[in-house]
């Protein structure tokens, strides 16, 4: 199976006068074409460094990283990056924030823009496209920040926590929707999230982070059998509570 | 609109009678405070010969616009002003663009932006006119001088705070620094920028008077020395209150021009 992303070794630490904080050790895992693999791990363990180093924001200071087999340097533009806030500009149009990514990197074409109307009428914000971010609800705000990253045609999409600034209904119902949408386009993506059934409602396999600084401690794969496999039915499903309970011993069980 | 419920009509009558009430008082202000002095100058109170008396004061700049004086000074003030205020306004866009693009250069300019900002700059005009002589030059440095360091340092402290989430969306996105400061930085500043513009244009104002004070053959500041010297109260008065109310009328035209630059 082809693989979007490989990390080989990645170790990264932060730096202070104060002195130094190891937060990633020794950290090697693949991504296959089409997958979706959440990564969990208690809180500041180091989650959110992995995806800035995969997105090229930060330097590993040892280990490789390969996006469809290239080092980095050579294949940037292919990475969408979803953060934890939609971080929607005020001052623009909801078209305009959407084609943000575009302007930035010089793709603005009669196609491209063509592509981010179809995907905002395809997602329900054609007749939002000349709205301000205030006047849409969180739900919306966080698809708009969606059809930002997806109108770049990314072959690989890094979601940082991208639900939790929601309130829980809206979680629910956007978590379901954005998953659908992610499985729809195709798209391979990797979900950093402290929410564990987050984690298993979305994702192929869950990789079990432990706490700082970061390393790999179980890698949990998914099978759900259900006859339409999307976020609100898994967690309905018999095996949902299973794999529940499973990652959640493992993520309390002290070394 | 005419079938607004009696609640909206209601509303909308009080709100009508509010902004009534503020006009008027505010003209009622205006009046008693002109009739109470006219009035205590002309019993003689108060001595009209050091407070001058509203009807002085007309007369006084009723003269001043049959002789059209008035208007060469006013427009000299007006002109050494808006250039002073128009070059402040670049260079210290641009100062601070500088300063956010590298915080080395900031850190190391920090302690004398400080500085220079604290400086007593109304000390400093008699050495500009020593150094650049008795010209307009002088006159707009000495209106820059006032509100340039302090313009700088507010402009580039609001480029700082900008949200640090808002610019790691612009590296997610595949930009550079220039994309942040262009899609980022500056349209989330605008806000800051015209309430900076707000205050520079006041603070020009200053310095352009007291570099009038001192090295000039018109212009407001100028008459108002003149003025003074001949013992023309009421010339002073006039001028002080034209500047204010210019002040009033030029300060929102910079903002209704820079928010149609950036709509």
């Amino acid at each position: 199976m082809e693989q979007v992303l490989e990390l080989k070794h990645i170790h990264y630490a932060y730096h202070t006068l104060e002195g130094e904080t190891p937060a990633l050790t020794d950290i090697s895992f693949a991504l296959n074409k089409g997958e979706f693999v959440s990564i969990v791990g208690p809180s500041g363990c180091g989650k959110s460094t992995l995806l800035s180093l995969i997105a090229g924001l930060l330097e590993p200071e040892k280990g490789l990283i390969k996006i469809n087999g290239k080092y980095f340097k050579e294949s940037t533009t292919n990475v969408g990056y979803m953060l934890q806030h939609d971080e929607l500009f005020e001052w623009r149009t909801i078209y305009n924030n959407v084609i943000l990514g575009l302007e930035i990197q010089h793709m603005l074409t009669a196609r491209t823009r063509q592509r981010a109307h179809d995907l905002l009428d395809l997602y329900g914000l054609r007749q939002f496209e000349a709205s301000r971010p205030s006047e849409l609800s969180g739900g919306m705000r966080q698809r708009a920040a969606l059809i930002r990253t997806l109108v770049l045609e990314p072959d690989l999409l890094l979601l940082d926590e991208p639900f939790s600034a929601l309130d829980y209904q809206t979680r629910l119902t956007v978590g379901d929707d954005i998953g659908q949408i992610i499985r729809k386009e195709k798209k391979s993506a990797l979900l950093v999230t402290h929410d564990l059934s987050e984690a298993i409602s979305l994702a192929d396999r869950v990789i079990i982070l432990s706490g700082r600084p970061a390393s790999i401690r179980q890698t949990i794969p998914l099978i759900f059998d259900l006859d339409a496999d999307t976020p609100l039915n898994r967690r309905n499903a018999p095996e949902f509570k299973t794999y529940f309970n499973l990652i959640w011993k493992e993520l309390n069980t002290d070394e | 609109m005419s079938n607004l419920s009696t609640g909206q009509q209601k509303y909308l009558l009080m709100h009508r009678k509010h902004k009534r009430i503020v006009r008027i008082s505010r003209i009622l202000i205006l009046l008693s405070f002109l009739f109470i002095w006219e009035f205590t100058a002309n019993t003689g109170i108060i001595d009209s010969f050091i407070f001058s008396s509203p009807s002085k004061i007309a007369l006084c700049f009723f003269g001043m616009l049959m002789d059209k004086s008035i208007f060469l000074h006013l427009g000299v003030t007006l002109y050494e002003t808006i250039l002073s205020f128009l070059l402040v306004i670049a260079i210290s866009i641009l100062m601070a663009v500088a300063l956010w693009f590298s915080s080395k250069l900031s850190e190391i300019l920090d302690p004398y932006l400080v500085v220079l900002n604290s400086l007593p700059k109304s000390a400093l005009a008699p050495l500009l006119i020593v150094w650049l002589g008795a010209t307009k030059t002088t006159i707009i440095v000495a209106g820059m001088s006032v509100a340039i360091f302090g313009s700088i340092l507010s402009l580039y402290t609001s480029f700082t705070t900008v949200d640090p989430g808002k610019i790691k969306l612009i590296y997610t996105l595949g930009g550079n620094r220039f994309h942040a400061l262009s899609k980022v930085v500056l349209p989330s500043s605008i806000p800051a920028i015209i309430s900076n513009m707000k205050v520079n244009i006041g603070l020009c104002l200053v310095g352009v008077i007291i570099g009038e004070f001192l090295a000039a053959r018109d212009g407001l500041g100028y008459l108002i020395i003149y003025s003074s010297q001949v013992f023309r109260w009421g010339g002073i008065l006039i001028q002080s209150a034209s500047m204010s109310s210019r002040t009033i009328k030029v300060t929102p035209v910079f903002p209704i021009l820079l928010s149609r630059l950036f709509p």
